[in-house]
């Protein structure tokens, strides 16, 4: 066994995810069936290999492409009345801020 | 089963401008089509007749004055419901956005309406996009058309169904590891998977940020074509969308494939492949052979490592992206002492178990002591599959492969086991990590009667000439082979 209880509570921890007790030993099971199927990864041997770390197609010709990669605009301020319609959504919102339980005692 | 009239772009076009009948009556056709099959079929968690019937009266006013139509003119499409839609409710198939309705539109939906489509509502979908059958949405499981006992693949099973029974004529789907083309295969339609960066993202709900991609289902190849030629193209909201141009798809579709080269892996064609789906799709291939196009055998080494390489970086991503549903800014929030207590018992309660499953391997995969094993490894693993493309695009100018390994599977099949499950993407995960084009078309039906669906590959930007090779197979005959 792979994967202990414990790493399935330090995992949904991390993750801020409050398993029902019952779950836990479903997802530890499930988990370590995943992991030992994606340990075949350990057969390749990627010492040399550059990890894909950014999508960047190339064009259809073949070309390094201009333009195909991530494309940062000008940083300049542009006029975003949005405040309003964001806050209808939330849950618990005294305009204009978003209300979470205390964080802070004094 | 549906004895319905199948619909296209071109043949909505033709009656508006012949004035059988105008756009508001279409929409109404429409929905009373979806009322009588959706109670069955379960493909849409929502519809918008106001914003529907709003549009088909504009496109209705410019034909009454003569005005010049758009291409896509009064033609009802279906969305799935990951893709943000101004004032209309968007779940992405889960409880925690079940009251959400978002504030803006997606460029791809701004782009659809502005071309004149009349958008009828939204589909269902595995949660967050995360499935293989449509099984994980919260809002029950979608039914395929051609037969309801199975499932219609997923994650955009609705999008998927919706098109193929007729209860819209085109849909937008997403796909991150196979989640358009699959879903096209096991209901039999055209379903085409973008390069990465084609269409833009701008408004969809994220899942795998270096993975997910915006596409359309639709009957026919020209009008899978019609549709890329209006979503496509870069977007300033968008900075991972393409400055490339956008060539004329439906020019592209029409020019002659004999002389292509067309690859065809033998990794694709081995172990775990129904036998019946080997049958039809190298009868497809034979029939592109037939059309001129020169047959080329490929190997593709790193194939058998992509479900295991999408599924740390997919979740990884996952993990990432689902950090933002904590009960504060949108959707459901459950009570809790302290900020952390209302974090865990929000997402706890709101995610269903397959995105909790997810998001617990991506945080495992990602977390201190494991992130070289797993997450850095699929990294590169990844350069690999990448480069097995590139490798073969110097010699083809198309690859050729099933599009999954069987046909639809029965509802409930493989739900008791999460990796049987994941399996089900293993000949499309592979072009999702190299973010090449994909397409899904028909290719036959089993003796069962079950679609099968053939996937075409090219390189990146190469969607003309994917559109091309399918567009002729169709012609030819090959999607009832």
């Amino acid at each position: 066994m792979k994967i202990s209880r414990e790493d399935v509570l330090r995992v949904a921890q991390l993750a801020h995810l409050d398993l029902a007790p019952e779950e836990v030993e479903t997802y530890r099971g499930q988990l370590d069936e995943i992991l030992s199927y994606v340990g075949k990864l350990q057969e390749l041997d990627v010492s040399n290999v550059e990890p894909m770390t950014q999508m960047r197609p190339r064009n259809a010709d073949g070309a390094s492409a201009a333009g195909a990669g991530p494309e940062l605009r000008d940083d300049v301020v542009v006029p975003c009345g949005v405040a309003n319609a964001v806050l209808t959504e939330a849950p618990d919102a005294t305009k204009p801020f978003f209300r979470v339980p205390k964080v802070i005692e004094r | 089963m549906s004895a319905a009239p199948t619909w296209t772009i071109g043949s909505v076009r033709d009656a508006l401008l012949a004035k059988k009948n105008s756009a508001r009556e279409l929409a109404k056709d429409f929905y009373a089509r979806i009322e009588r099959r959706n109670p069955e079929l379960n493909a849409f968690l929502a519809l918008c007749p106001e914003r529907a019937y709003a549009q088909a009266d504009r496109v209705d006013a410019a034909i009454a004055k003569g005005q010049p139509l758009p291409p896509l003119a009064g033609v009802p499409v279906a969305i799935k419901d990951v893709i943000s839609t101004e004032g209309v409710r968007t779940t992405c198939g889960s409880k925690i956005l079940e009251t959400y309705t978002p504030p803006y539109d997606a460029t791809a939906i701004e782009r659809l309406e502005k071309a004149g489509a009349v958008i009828l509502g939204k589909t269902n979908c595995d949660e967050f996009a995360m499935g293989s059958s449509n099984e994980n949405s919260a809002y029950g499981p979608v039914r395929n058309p051609a037969s309801p006992d199975r499932v219609p693949g997923g994650s955009s099973g609705g999008s998927a169904a919706a098109v193929a029974a007729g209860l819209s004529v085109v849909s937008l789907g997403t796909d991150t590891g196979g989640s358009i083309r699959q879903p096209g295969a096991y209901c039999g339609i055209p379903a085409l998977m973008p390069t990465y960066g084609r269409v833009s993202r701008y408004g969809l709900i994220a899942f795998a940020s270096s993975l997910d991609r915006i596409g359309p289902f639709a009957t026919s190849i020209t009008d899978a074509a019609t549709v890329m030629s209006i979503i496509a193209g870069h977007d300033t909201n968008d900075s991972t969308s393409a400055a490339v141009r956008v060539p004329d798809y439906l020019a592209e579709i029409e020019k002659p494939v004999a002389g292509l080269r067309i690859g065809v892996p033998e990794d694709y064609f081995g172990a775990g492949l129904d036998p019946e789906v080997k049958t039809k799709v190298q009868a497809g291939i034979a029939l592109l052979e037939k059309l001129g196009c020169k047959r080329v055998p490929l190997k593709m080494p790193h194939t058998d490592y992509a479900i295991a390489t999408y599924y740390v970086v997919a979740t990884a991503e996952a993990s990432s992206n689902l950090a933002r549903y904590d009960g504060v800014r949108y959707g459901l929030r459950v009570q809790g002492n302290t900020l952390m207590d209302m974090y865990s018992k929000t997402r706890e309660r709101g995610f269903g178990p397959e995105v909790k499953r997810r998001i617990m391997l991506g945080t495992y995969a990602l977390s201190s002591g494991y992130y070289d094993a797993y997450y850095l490894r699929a990294q590169k693993v990844r350069s690999l599959i990448t480069q097995d493309f590139a490798d073969a695009f110097e010699k083809v100018d198309a690859i050729l492969t099933p599009t999954a390994p069987t046909p639809a599977f029965k509802l409930g099949e493989k739900t008791a086991d999460p990796l049987e499950m994941y399996l089900a993407d293993i000949y499309t995960v592979t072009g999702s990590l190299a973010g090449v084009p994909g397409i899904s078309v028909p290719c036959g039906k089993t003796a069962a009667g079950l679609p099968i669906g053939m996937q075409i590959f090219a390189s990146h930007f190469g969607e003309g000439r994917i559109l091309q090779l399918a567009r002729a197979f169709e012609k030819a005959g090959g999607f009832s082979i």
